[in-house]
């Protein structure tokens, strides 16, 4: 009687060894190379470098909730960002802070030249180097390296910088046929 | 392969593309009747750009009085072409108006007053087209203005100048679109015309063979175009059975020679050329008779007119005038539809001032009664049953109720994997689909989103290089800095420790200096913002102080400027920013008149916020500068 | 009066999911007429509380869900479910029966999954399944054909047997079933599987009275109707014809070849055509659009696994009808074929996307 026991055992335990040590082999040899999560998170951040998620550009955030931090802190990529690193991370999807912009219409800064006084502190601030000037010269914003991150607006001196929203063209128009103006006959 | 291929062509058995509808054709509401010529509206409203590509230059500005035929902008750069005056006048405007395109969107237009007289400017006919060489004739072409008058409006020009051998011309005569029969007309009453554009096009080319597709609902339009290439071996006039989609251009080159065209590559890859049949038109009025693309037939038609007919319509008409010519009548209900282009591929038109354009070639205005599906309010879209009626009329052999489960999803990963931009929006699928559903507006969107997903991720990595530079070159120059701070500390510690009158006097200054800081400091309550970066460029510029201004009512203003900037900036409660104006900034500012008012008005408001803010009257020095051109920058 | 935007194409050919659903309830009449004309009304009354069930149940759960009730609830679709299910139970089971497996079919099958064009398994099919194996005893309880029955089954007969499962004389329908001779009578499939269980010839156990003088008594009409059903279908274009001809293709060359290799234990071909639910399931549910294959070549596919299941359930498996099983099982494959017989995009070579 005890025998039968012990064979019993000693079956299922050689076979378990082997399972286990031909997975364990198989999970060393046939290992797949991954990026590791922080670039998979930075690549799905916007890259506006703007700094409304209190880190100082979008890598560091990306660090950041790899250690733990919430990821609905990213205004400029809004709800679909959100619901893609929750996905990545196997997390819930929250909803985005309270206390970011409201209006999420993709912007570009522009400066209006009567009032710039040429002090480069909106080139100072600006984390993509979009705007081009110097001490004393006239500051331009480089429209298509603009994030629209907002970081320049406060800087300025005499508040001539504004955020503008970026106008609907022919080739940018997303086929939404409830807005188009419709003239009435009356 | 290719003798094979004309061997089947002459015996008329042509190939098949998959899929396909048979649309009620509603020709005969139009095809009866010659084409229109229409008096001069009295304004028309030409867009700048008419084609695929971008817009040219203006040649004119308002004012101006021009003649019929006149170029009014010039072509920058190959992917343009310019637009002509389509008849004499004066150029009452130019300015954004509502243009012929889907999204409702305003662009820049001119507006023309026509006064009447139809008064040409100066042409030159040339009699034999074969006396000039290939870059004349082109060129002649490009500054025509013409571009594809099929629908898509690709520049010419650039067709024409391919290098590679053409194996085949073919001319698309299909018009497989419902209602339209613009072109069936053109070729009925101009064949001549047609041919010799054709020949032109040959001379220019010399393709191996030419191919006129044309559907076999056009009889009269087939036995014109027999009868004029009737002593021409090389133009071959294939007849098609008829079937929509066959006039795309994918379809048409299936049906004709039996090769696919691979997906994203273009038609000259594999030697093959395709030109609409009004093109052709176009050519031989610009390189025999000299006329531009001024004008072009258009097809009105639709139930709710009282005479759909083809009109001669100048570019630039605007559609009401059209459909007040053919006697539009509005129904009782309160919805008006009028749709430019054919009933499967044209789009709504919102406003009447759209103007006919060089690719508009018809005018629809159903009655309720005619297309039901048109005046529907509500969607009656449901579910999807897959019952697959959609893929079997597909002529890109897609699967429509696939790509409409993965557009509903977002899932553009496997958008692209099924496919979706070898979608050629020709409406099939939806016009057959029980359950309602708007597939191709799916598609539509979806195409969007995806295109412009892909310009975004572009424009994220280039921000993202760009900030990782940025931060590579600000840790170079804090280094250099403080190497360099470093040094200059040692050389003056070690020359203030020699007791030379140079040193002492050093000693005394900085000692002086150093007292007035501090009493600045004593006198205002400043917190200090750590000047971050660009110290090195500002210490340059650390020493300028000049004089105040000489004007005194400009010193008022530019206080009142910075106090109403920090009124504003002591009610951002939420950032709290440190401005630090003290004597190391140097600026330059330009008053101008209208800062009058505005600083006028916010002098008030500064003023009431002077006990919260410290109104240090620093003596922020200006220097006042013209412009830009002064001293060089230096970093 | 305002200019009406809308997107194109602004034409249609005015065709209708629910015409579509029409059209096929239309074609399942006469197979319903000849099943009442052989076997009573019996199956007249399930369809009739199926299609109440299905109603209320429908719904109940669009409002549940919140959507928009009038179109989806009268579109046919849940209509069309419970005629199907209907059809397919035994004549005089038990009126909870139909309830049952009309509320299986409709609340869980179907609009768990989603509802109308998301559901993964046909929900008749799916529903009888489950009635099959949850209450084996009453769904093999097959009422004989009318003019083998040793007592007279009309109408009121039936209404009575299925709601308090006697008759008004007092029979129970284990006594219904019971020949002169004291044999309990079975379905054609069933007699000669046991048949040829019990070691006797296919043309031995053909003489039963139960096969009649072609292949099965009554069962052989039905399916003849249906059939005449499902080819009004093709012609309409209403369901596409890979489905049903390669099934029955498929099923013709396995009994087919089963016959040429040892015709004392194989029925022939045409038995196999004509008897169970072959016809009804080859033209009715294994075309059902929404849980079958999306493209022709998966469709051939589909329609000749089917065949080759039925075949095989029939012959080796445990049920006399293998059609349910068969068809469920291909529900099943169907995402996975549609994933390899994706048509060739114009354009891109073969097998490349």
């Amino acid at each position: 009687m005890i025998i039968n026991i012990i064979i019993a055992i000693l079956v299922l335990g050689s076979i378990s060894v082997l399972f286990g040590a031909l997975l364990g082999y198989a999970a060393v040899r046939f290992k797949v190379e991954t990026d590791p999560i922080v670039d998979q998170l930075d690549s799905i951040l916007p890259q506006t470098q703007c700094g409304q998620c209190g880190y100082p550009g979008c890598k560091p955030y990306a660090q950041a909730i790899a250690n733990g931090e919430s990821i609905n802190k990213c205004a400029p990529g809004g709800e679909d960002t959100i619901k893609k690193i929750a996905s990545l991370l196997g997390v819930e999807v929250e909803d985005l802070d309270e206390n970011h912009e409201k209006d999420n219409r993709p912007k570009v800064a522009f400066i209006i030249e009567d009032d710039c006084i040429g002090c480069t502190k909106c080139i100072q601030a600006c984390p993509v180097d979009a705007i081009l000037g110097a001490a004393k010269q006239m500051h331009t914003i480089i429209i298509d390296e603009c994030t629209g991150c907002d970081l320049c607006v406060a800087p300025c001196p005499v508040d001539c910088i504004e955020m503008r929203i970026i106008p609907e063209t022919i080739q940018n128009w997303q086929w939404d046929l409830s807005k188009i103006p419709v003239k009435s006959l009356d | 392969m290719m003798k094979s291929i004309i061997e089947r062509i002459s015996q008329g058995k042509f190939w098949q593309f998959h899929g396909g509808i048979h649309p009620p054709e509603q020709k005969k509401l139009t095809s009866e009747k010659p084409i229109r010529n229409i008096a001069l509206p009295k304004q028309l409203i030409l867009p700048l750009q008419q084609h695929i590509g971008s817009q040219g230059e203006l040649l004119v500005t308002v004012g101006d009085k021009i003649l019929k035929g006149q170029p009014l902008t010039k072509s920058l750069n190959p992917m343009s072409v310019p637009v002509h005056a389509p008849t004499s006048g004066i150029i009452s405007a130019i300015k954004k108006s509502v243009i012929a395109h889907p999204s409702g969107l305003s662009e820049l237009c001119i507006f023309i007053d026509v006064d009447g007289n139809d008064s040409w400017i100066k042409r030159e006919i040339c009699n034999d087209f074969k006396t000039l060489d290939k870059e004349t004739i082109i060129n002649k072409i490009a500054s025509a203005g013409i571009a594809g008058m099929g629908g898509a409006g690709f520049p010419t020009h650039i067709k024409l100048s391919a290098k590679p051998e053409i194996n085949f011309l073919i001319i698309n005569a299909a018009e497989c679109e419902p209602y339209i029969t613009a072109d069936d007309l053109l070729i009925r009453e101009q064949s001549e015309a047609i041919i010799d554009g054709i020949k032109i096009l040959d001379h220019l080319l010399t393709p191996a063979f030419i191919l006129i597709g044309i559907e076999d609902n056009k009889p009269e339009a087939i036995k014109a175009l027999q009868e004029a290439t009737r002593n021409i071996e090389k133009i071959k006039v294939c007849i098609l059975p008829t079937k929509y989609p066959t006039g795309g251009e994918k379809q048409l080159i299936k049906v004709l020679t039996g090769k696919e065209i691979k997906s994203g590559s273009l038609p000259i890859n594999s030697g093959i050329i395709v030109q609409n049949i009004a093109t052709c038109f176009a050519i031989t009025d610009a390189v025999i008779h000299d006329i531009p693309l001024i004008r072009r037939v258009v097809t009105v038609s639709g139930k709710s007119l009282g005479k759909p007919q083809n009109i001669w319509a100048l570019l630039g008409t605007p559609i009401s005038y059209l459909l007040k010519q053919c006697d539009h009548t509005h129904e009782n209900n309160n919805k008006l539809v009028v749709v430019m282009g054919g009933p499967l591929m044209g789009f709504s038109i919102s406003n009447a001032q759209v103007p006919i354009i060089k690719t508009s070639n018809c005018i629809l205005a159903p009655s309720a009664i005619e297309m039901p599906s048109a005046f529907s309010g509500k969607s009656n879209e449901v579910e999807c049953i897959r019952c697959g009626q959609c893929s079997d009329v597909c002529p890109s052999q897609l699967m429509p109720q696939e790509l409409q489960w993965s557009a509903k999803a977002k899932d553009y990963d496997q958008l692209n994997k099924l496919n979706l931009f070898d979608c050629i929006d020709c409406g099939a699928c939806a016009y057959v689909c029980p359950s309602q559903i708007p597939l191709v507006e799916y598609y539509r969107i979806a195409k969007a989103e995806i295109r412009q997903q892909q310009l975004f991720d572009v424009k994220s990595e280039k921000a993202k290089t760009r900030f990782e530079a940025r931060k590579i070159r600000l840790e170079k120059d804090k280094t250099a800095r403080i190497e360099k701070h470093k040094k200059a500390a040692e050389a003056r510690k070690a020359a203030m420790n020699n007791s030379t009158p140079e040193a002492n006097g050093a000693k005394s200054a900085v000692a002086a200096a150093l007292a007035r800081v501090k009493a600045k400091k004593a006198a205002s309550n400043n917190q200090k913002k750590s000047i971050s970066n660009k110290e090195q460029h500002e210490s340059n510029d650390q020493n300028h102080e000049s004089s105040l201004k000489s004007n005194d009512n400009r010193k008022a203003k530019i206080s009142a400027t910075i106090a109403k900037v920090k009124a504003k900036k002591a009610q951002e409660a939420s950032i709290s920013k440190e401005v630090e104006l003290n004597d190391s900034v140097t600026s330059t500012l330009k008053i101008t008149d209208d800062k009058k008012v505005r600083i006028a008005a916010t002098i008030a408001k500064a003023k009431a916020k002077e006990k919260e803010i410290d109104n240090k009257e620093e003596k922020v020095t200006f220097k006042s500068s013209s412009k830009n051109n002064q001293q060089k920058e230096s970093t | 009066m305002a200019f009406w935007i809308a997107s194109s194409p602004h034409n249609h050919n005015l065709n209708e999911t629910s015409a579509l659903m029409r059209l096929v309830i239309y074609a399942a009449l006469p197979g319903i007429l000849v099943q009442w004309y052989f076997f009573g009304w019996g199956n007249i009354i399930h369809i009739s509380l199926a299609i109440i069930t299905a109603l209320v149940c429908e719904f109940t759960v669009l409002a549940l869900r919140q959507k928009k009730i009038q179109p989806q609830l009268l579109d046919g679709s849940a209509i069309l479910t419970a005629i199907l299910l209907g059809i397919c139970l035994p004549a005089l089971a038990p009126w909870w029966i139909s309830v049952i497996g009309t509320i299986f079919a409709i609340v869980i099958v179907k609009q768990l999954y989603g509802g109308l064009g998301h559901n993964l398994f046909n929900p008749a099919m799916a529903g009888y399944v489950m009635l099959l194996i949850s209450f084996p005893l009453q769904m093999t309880s097959w009422q004989p054909p009318l003019s083998l029955m040793p007592m007279n089954v009309d109408f009121f007969h039936a209404i009575s047997t299925i709601f308090t499962g006697f008759t008004p004389d007092g029979y129970s329908v284990e006594q219904l079933r019971t020949s002169a001779d004291g044999f309990t009578m079975a379905t054609p499939l069933d007699t000669l599987k046991t048949d040829l269980f019990l070691g006797l010839t296919v043309s031995e156990s053909m003489t039963s009275p139960v096969f009649g003088d072609h292949f099965a008594v009554g069962w052989e009409w039905v399916n003849f109707a249906f059939l005449a059903g499902g080819l009004f279908l093709i012609i309409k274009k209403c369901i596409a014809w890979q489905t049903p001809v390669s099934f029955l293709f498929s099923l013709f060359i396995c009994s087919f070849i089963a016959y040429t290799i040892n015709p004392d234990n194989s029925a022939s071909t045409m038995f196999h055509w004509f008897s169970g639910a072959c016809m009804l399931g080859a033209f009715f549910i294994l075309t059902d659009p929404v849980s079958g294959a999306a493209s022709a070549k998966g469709r051939l596919i589909i329609g000749a696994l089917a065949g080759l299941l039925v075949y095989l359930i029939r012959e080796f498996g445990g049920y006399p009808d293998g059609v349910a099983f068969a068809i469920l099982l291909c529900n099943m494959t169907a995402p996975l074929i549609d994933q390899f017989t994706r048509p060739r995009t114009y354009g891109h070579k073969r097998g490349e996307t």
